[in-house]
């Protein structure tokens, strides 16, 4: 038997860890691997669902709707009115959809985290991978739905090439907090609660099927103070061509700023999480 | 202890002796299951009433009135609150007959350790099918019970309306256990928001079959969930017909043969 | 005359040919066995001989593709149900409710058969007591131990006082402690004269627990008898085992070959000598110049009978 040399690390040389932009990517190709296998099994939902939801309410309830007039909507059909709210809406739920049963379940269900948590990966990068992912899967939901929005003409104005990055940066805003959240769980009850508590009305009550100006004047500052609201508000301005810059900044601040602090909170909670 | 011989009539009360009578037991244990987390499967009946409260109200703002069955026109609202109540009966039994039904097969292997007992397939066909219907109850009560208070019930013939709700659940219940019994993966389960998300927005439960080109329009008239929606909505706005006897053999005929399929498949699945 | 008809054993199943087919692959090839009242029957044979298939054709869950059954007197595809209210059984795999508690798990499964509630809760209380669960009585199942749930699932198994309880691999998968307080629950159970039927692939447990027992292989039942009578017929008091290095194993057996033992039988890593006194044929074997690695004299186990019937180890 041959001797093998061993080679030993010379005294005061560390290892180089990658930086983190690279580390995300890493965690963020897993999901992707994944995603390879499973991308068949959701692409009909992701497609077909707000097309579904753009018929029925759009253009279904839209004939009702028209007939008895639109001024309220400001002259535009109801379609016109409901499209980028549909957009918003579906950018939301892919926001959530992304971060809060797959995070669960990267911890209790297929251990995904677990698993990656034992190698050089720190758990910030492990939630950055992820919402990476997320970022993607929002993005390409979106897109498919902007181009069908083209294709009906339903877009009026050439603000319309912003409406990708809106609706991105709406999903994100939602999807950036709600991972940190979900991270914490210990069984799945509460996500339950905020689809049918949070997500279900938000989706019916922004603005989305009907002006605010329907609600009661008592409630609408509460639609203002949420983030699908600032989300339809931006993405039926963009669509419709009325984009005044300050309600627009207002807007992107907001949806921003929700993200910011969903980014902040993650590397804290994935973090305590991760490392117990 | 001497054995008696074994008759085969035998084996317990005249009850039990019902074919299907004994499943009543598997849904004890559910109800003994669930009274855990009573808090979110009662939560559930909270999503028909967010629908009726913002499409019913909130877009009926901007409709007005719609053309009910009786010919006459009715605020939007009201037109829209039958629908969702056979939609509040389908989504109470959804749950139960499909997700649920294919872990306990697959998963929890509960089946394996009932059929080890008296029960037989077709006992625990009939007590899921039983219990996902009583869940349908569990959210068409309280639906009706705002559409009474917000004014939106036109008609003693409403008194129907329970029972109708309850057949619209049957019928989704036992599809749905049918359909799962073929069901092989997880994946499988993308078709059934397939087929229930258009079945909710397209089976005139938020405007009426008018809107569609006539072809359309023949088609979601086969749909089992549009003739609930007819039914509910003849009942509850005072404008009865015998056709609704038609509507409602329609879904019991489906849900006569979703229950037989069901034993059926139980039993080659797992009395094998 | 009572005084003689008492004497004549109760037989509580017969079967008569009876096979199960899956498709082209056959699993149970026509075998004849009774049950009698008060015994402990087992079957005993590796993974695959068929012997859960025969359990599950016993407890009316499975129809027999061929042959003649008859269990407490009725046909299982005809009788099922109310032939069902009179077994217990105890399967392979824990099929126990893992979201309900231990007690839950009990009345919840008395109720299946229409029990009363107030006749449940006061078995309950008596088979908690005797399976040793009684502190765990309201916990959750999910996180009992293996041997707690096995515990558990032979208590649930007695909720309706069966006349006949079937165990599927009991102790399968326990640890050697775990093991044992089964054994002696099952012990207990047949003084109280229960009638158990049971399959394995330990020995120690069909010597241990049954009165009678059938070695089955690829679905025949190869012998018949009680554990004594099986090790007296088809193998030696006796057994002595050899082992020596791979490559000197070959040249060994021939010069032991030479000795003409009884029977010998040489395995992958051993060489079994069956003899009435093993020690002695050591000593001829040393004699002969022979030096083994290990060496071991050891009585005759239903290992060793089940090698001679198939020729083949009980654990693959």
């Amino acid at each position: 038997m041959a001797a093998t040399s061993v080679r030993v690390a010379a005294p005061g040389a560390r290892p180089k860890l990658p930086g983190p932009l690279e580390l995300s990517i890493r965690a963020f190709r897993c999901w992707l691997v994944m995603y390879r296998r499973t991308w068949r099994a959701s692409i009909w939902s992701s497609i077909l669902g707000p097309l579904f939801y753009l018929g029925a309410m759009g253009y279904g309830l839209g004939s009702l709707v028209d007939k008895h007039g639109t001024a309220s909507l400001g002259g535009v059909p109801y379609v016109v009115f409901v499209a980028p709210a549909v957009l918003a809406a579906h950018s939301m739920n892919s926001g959530l959809s992304n971060a809060m049963f797959p995070v669960f379940g990267g911890i209790h269900w297929n251990k995904i985290y677990i698993a990656a948590r034992a190698t050089m990966l720190r758990p910030v990068d492990i939630y950055r991978g992820h919402l990476l992912f997320a970022t993607m899967r929002i993005a390409m939901n979106a897109a498919c739905f902007v181009v069908f929005l083209g294709a009906f003409g339903l877009i009026k104005s050439w603000w319309g090439v912003f409406l990708l990055p809106a609706s991105v940066l709406l999903g994100v805003a939602f999807a950036a907090p709600i991972a940190a959240w979900a991270v914490t769980l210990r069984t799945q009850t509460p996500m339950n609660y905020v689809i049918r508590f949070g997500s279900l009305p938000l989706m019916l009550f922004s603005g989305t099927f009907f002006p605010l100006s329907q609600l009661p004047a008592w409630i609408r500052p509460l639609a203002y103070a949420t983030p699908l609201w600032h989300g339809v508000a931006l993405c039926r301005a963009l669509c419709l061509g009325n984009v005044t810059l300050g309600a627009a900044a207002i807007h992107v601040g907001y949806l921003v700023a929700l993200t910011a602090v969903g980014l902040w909170a993650g590397s804290r909670t994935y973090y305590r999480r991760l490392y117990v | 202890m001497s054995s008696r011989p074994v008759r085969s009539t035998s084996g317990g009360s005249g009850f039990s002796a019902l074919p299907g009578a004994r499943g009543i037991r598997l849904i004890e244990r559910h109800a003994r299951f669930y009274r855990r987390m009573w808090l979110v499967v009662a939560s559930g009946a909270v999503e028909p009433l967010f629908y009726l409260l913002s499409v019913g109200v909130g877009i009926g703002g901007l409709i007005g009135t719609v053309t009910g069955p009786g010919g006459h026109p009715v605020p939007y609202r009201a037109f829209v609150a039958p629908g969702l109540l056979a939609v509040s009966a389908l989504n109470g039994a959804l749950n139960d007959s499909t997700f649920n039904v294919y872990g306990r097969l697959k998963f929890e292997k509960l089946y394996e350790s009932v059929l080890a007992t008296p029960l037989g397939a077709q006992d625990v066909a009939l007590s899921e099918i039983g219990w996902a219907v009583l869940r349908g109850l569990l959210y068409s009560v309280p639906f009706l019970i705002v559409m009474a208070a917000m004014g939106l019930i036109a008609s003693p013939w409403a008194l129907l309306a329970l029972p109708a709700a309850a057949l619209v659940s049957f019928a989704t219940a036992a599809a749905g256990v049918a359909l799962t019994t073929y069901m092989k993966s997880w994946q499988d389960f993308e078709y059934v928001m397939l087929v229930s998300v258009p079945l909710f927005l397209f089976s005139g439960t938020f405007y009426p079959l008018s809107v569609y080109p006539n072809v359309v329009g023949v088609i979601v008239e086969w749909t089992p969930l549009y003739q609930g929606v007819v039914i509910l909505r003849d009942l509850v706005l005072g404008a009865p017909s015998w056709d609704l006897l038609w509507r409602a053999a329609y879904l019991a005929a489906i849900g006569v043969a979703g229950l037989a399929v069901a034993g059926r498949r139980i039993a080659k699945l797992l009395l094998v | 005359m009572p005084g003689i008809l008492a004497l004549v054993p109760e037989v509580l199943v017969r079967a008569q040919g009876l096979t199960k087919r899956f498709g082209s692959f056959t699993a149970v090839d026509g075998i004849d066995f009774e049950l009698q009242a008060g015994e402990a029957f087992g079957f005993l044979g590796p993974n695959g001989a068929g012997k859960s298939s025969t359990m599950r054709m016993l407890g009316c869950v499975s129809p027999p593709t061929a042959g003649n059954l008859t269990i407490l007197g009725g046909d299982p595809v005809r009788d099922g149900a109310a032939i069902r209210a009179r077994l217990g059984v105890v399967p392979q795999e824990d099929t126990l409710d893992n979201e309900l508690t231990v007690r839950e798990n009990l009345l919840v499964y008395g109720r299946y058969f229409g029990l009363g509630r107030k006749l449940i809760a006061e078995r309950t209380d008596q088979l908690l007591d005797f399976v040793q669960l009684t502190e765990r009585a309201d916990d959750m199942v999910d996180p009992l131990s293996g041997g707690m749930k096995r515990r558990l699932t032979i208590a649930r198994s007695l909720i309706n006082d069966p006349e006949i309880l079937i165990l599927d691999e009991p102790t399968t998968g326990l640890d050697p402690q775990a093991r044992h307080v089964v054994w002696d629950r099952l012990f207990r159970l047949k003084q109280r004269g229960v009638t158990l039927i049971l399959t394995t692939h330990y020995m120690d447990e069909a010597e241990q627990l049954c009165d009678r027992l059938v070695v089955m292989d690829h679905g025949k039942i190869a012998a018949e008898g009680t554990p004594r009578e099986l090790i007296a017929r088809y193998s030696t008091p006796e057994v002595l085992e050899l082992r020596f290095a791979p490559d000197e194993q070959d040249a060994a057996a021939e010069k032991i070959n030479d000795l003409s033992p009884e029977r010998a039988e040489v395995t992958a890593d051993r060489i079994l000598i069956y003899e009435a006194d093993g020690d002695k044929f050591l000593e001829r074997v040393r004699a002969a110049g022979l030096t083994p690695l290990t060496e071991l004299v050891r009585r005759s186990s239903l290992e060793d009978v089940f090698l001679r019937l198939t020729g083949r180890t009980l654990i693959d």
